[in-house]
């Protein structure tokens, strides 16, 4: 556990949903602290919490009490309208299941998250390059019906780091993938920290795909242990 | 890019489409039918008025718009004609023969021809005997009619032995008296045309014959044709308007529910669609916007589609029933029925676009 000042510095976060009459905590009054060029990697059982806290850093719903700030962006005060400022630039998300619209070609699944965060629907030369790294310059025009899954996962990634987020958030990234294609999108990602400097969160139940980030966090019963 | 969103949408699922175009294109086509069906059968028949070349029409006493009442002498015909500025005067019977849009009408040829300048014959000639009928090339083509076929009308047998062009006071023209006796009209007309001396004294002749006995008294309609026509259109024939209005209101009603079944599954079929956008940093501004959007084009796609489908009645109809539904085509009521049909658009989705957009990011990409 870090205590300085980082991208990310959670205080007694709490996070409890209601089902039906019944009250169910996630988060159970979390510290961490991530720095900007991190990657971490977050491990624990199911329902240990793991999703929720990515749901509350990427903006997609707010905490129950507790403080989360993401740079100098205050989650708890967010209005539904500001975390959804949050989502188009300051955060990228990359899901297990890929989670690409399935109409659209990828490159204009790439230009969707341009249009929304307001910037120019084709990408930056920088963009090109790490496309060309990602190794799926020549399946832009391609539906995601007719990529494999990595590739699917590589336009995935492409699209959530497009806009330059200060944090990519990486849900089970390679958990519907083969070895091979694991590998390749662990690797990119490590690619992505070393070369751009993007910070990572990634949850992962796979130690071996853990060890990829700079360190580990466990998590059990919504709070981070040792 | 929500132009290319909504594009592929739309070309995802192209039955249900399809399907929604056509949906709503058929109350479109139903509003512009009705609206030519009403338009046609009023300018025919104004058409009709203005060729007998008459300058001032008297119609029975109590007598409406659409329906005469039992007539009035014939010997009318002749006072008439006696009065200032009167030319001639031609009594005539109107006797409807298939529903209220097609009625046979007797005449005095030799009068009409006068008065008129007589019928433009296709085929055939005159009144040759008393069962003799002389129809419009309309009425000829909807009944298959040459010259000496034969056609039953109000029970009798009747030999066509000319067919003219339209345009001239009636699609079918019997003798009068024969049409007087068959009609249970004997000495009686349905209305009486002038032809004066002079178009210039219409308005004086017309003020004159209103304060002349027994017209005054017994309060007979009299009109200048000018005045006729004018009068005649689609605002004062009792009950058109409310029905056009009910027909406008089914239309909104068809659209409506179209779209918002047609949209309100498609919400559901992309329920993580919605979740992926929102993870994106989309709106519920984008949202519903994305799903108003392919609402509104799927209305405008069912406009072209009712328009193009309305041109399909049209010929069904002139080709089927060119004299008992002289269809035209009112291009002016081509926005209208386009209006109407992309606001009963943007009613269906607004439900299906506000579900869309309320949906929680986190449970819509939970969605399987």
């Amino acid at each position: 556990m870090n205590n300085g000042s980082g991208i990310i510095e959670a205080r007694e976060l709490r996070k409890v949903y209601r089902v039906g009459e019944v009250e169910v905590p996630a988060l159970r009054g979390l510290d961490m602290t991530v720095q900007a060029g991190e990657f971490v990697s977050i491990v624990g059982p199911s329902g240990s919490g793991k999703s929720t806290l990515f749901h509350i850093i990427g903006g997609l719903t707010p905490p129950t009490s507790g403080r989360i700030r993401v740079g100098d962006r205050d989650l708890a005060a967010m209005t539904e309208r500001d975390r959804t400022q949050l989502r188009r630039r300051t955060v990228g998300f990359v899901f297990q299941k890929f989670n690409l619209l399935p109409n659209l070609t990828a490159r204009d699944n790439i230009a969707v998250a341009r249009h929304l965060a307001g910037m120019d629907p084709k990408p930056d030369p920088q963009f090109e390059e790490i496309l060309r790294l990602l190794g799926i310059a020549q399946r832009l025009d391609h539906k995601p019906s007719a990529l494999s899954g990595g590739e699917q996962q590589r336009v995935a990634i492409a699209r959530a780091i497009v806009n330059h987020p200060a944090i990519l958030l990486a849900d089970e990234p390679t958990g519907n993938l083969d070895t091979e294609n694991s590998r390749a999108v662990l690797t990119l990602l490590r690619g992505l920290n070393e070369r751009l400097g993007q910070t990572i969160l990634m949850i992962t139940h796979n130690p071996e795909a853990a060890a990829y980030g700079h360190r580990t966090v466990n998590m059990c019963d919504g709070k981070i242990v040792e | 890019m929500t132009g290319k969103i909504v594009k592929e949408n739309l070309k995802h699922r192209p039955m249900r489409s399809l399907l929604s175009i056509l949906l709503m294109g058929v109350p479109v086509t139903l509003i512009l039918c009705l609206v030519g069906l009403s338009n046609g059968l009023i300018d025919e028949n104004n058409l009709r008025t203005r060729g007998i070349g008459a300058d001032v029409i008297v119609r029975p006493t109590g007598s409406t718009l659409l329906s005469l009442s039992g007539g009035m002498s014939e010997k009318f015909a002749d006072v008439l004609a006696k009065q200032p500025h009167v030319a001639l005067a031609m009594g005539v019977v109107n006797q409807p023969v298939e529903g209220v849009t097609l009625g046979a009408t007797g005449i005095n040829l030799e009068l009409f021809n006068r008065m008129s300048g007589g019928f433009h014959f296709l085929a055939g000639g005159p009144f040759q005997g008393p069962d003799d009928v002389i129809v419009d090339e309309y009425y000829a083509q909807q009944k298959h009619l040459k010259i000496g076929s034969h056609v039953n009308l109000l029970n009798h047998d009747w030999r066509v032995c000319g067919i003219i062009e339209s345009g001239k006071l009636t699609r079918i023209a019997l003798p009068l008296k024969i049409l007087q006796e068959r009609s249970g009209n004997i000495g009686k007309v349905s209305q009486i045309y002038l032809k004066l001396d002079d178009p210039k004294n219409t308005d004086m002749v017309v003020d004159y014959l209103k304060n002349l006995s027994p017209f005054k008294e017994d309060q007979y309609p009299i009109y200048s044709v000018e005045e006729w026509t004018s009068l005649f259109n689609a605002s004062n024939i009792p009950g058109l308007r409310p029905f056009t209005f009910v027909v406008i209101g089914i239309g909104v009603v068809i659209g409506f529910a179209v779209v918002c079944l047609s949209m309100y599954m498609a919400v559901l079929q992309r329920t993580r669609e919605i979740g992926i956008l929102k993870s994106l940093g989309g709106s519920n501004g984008f949202i519903l916007g994305i799903v108003l959007a392919e609402a509104l084009i799927l209305g405008v796609g069912g406009t072209a589609l009712g328009i193009g489908m309305s041109y399909g009645a049209y010929w069904l109809i002139r080709t089927l029933v060119p004299a008992s539904f002289p269809m035209v085509i009112v291009y002016v009521w081509w926005p209208i029925a386009g209006g109407i049909t992309l606001i009963g658009a943007a009613l269906g989705a607004l439900y299906p676009g506000l579900s869309a957009a309320r949906h929680d990011p986190i449970e819509a990409l939970a969605y399987e």
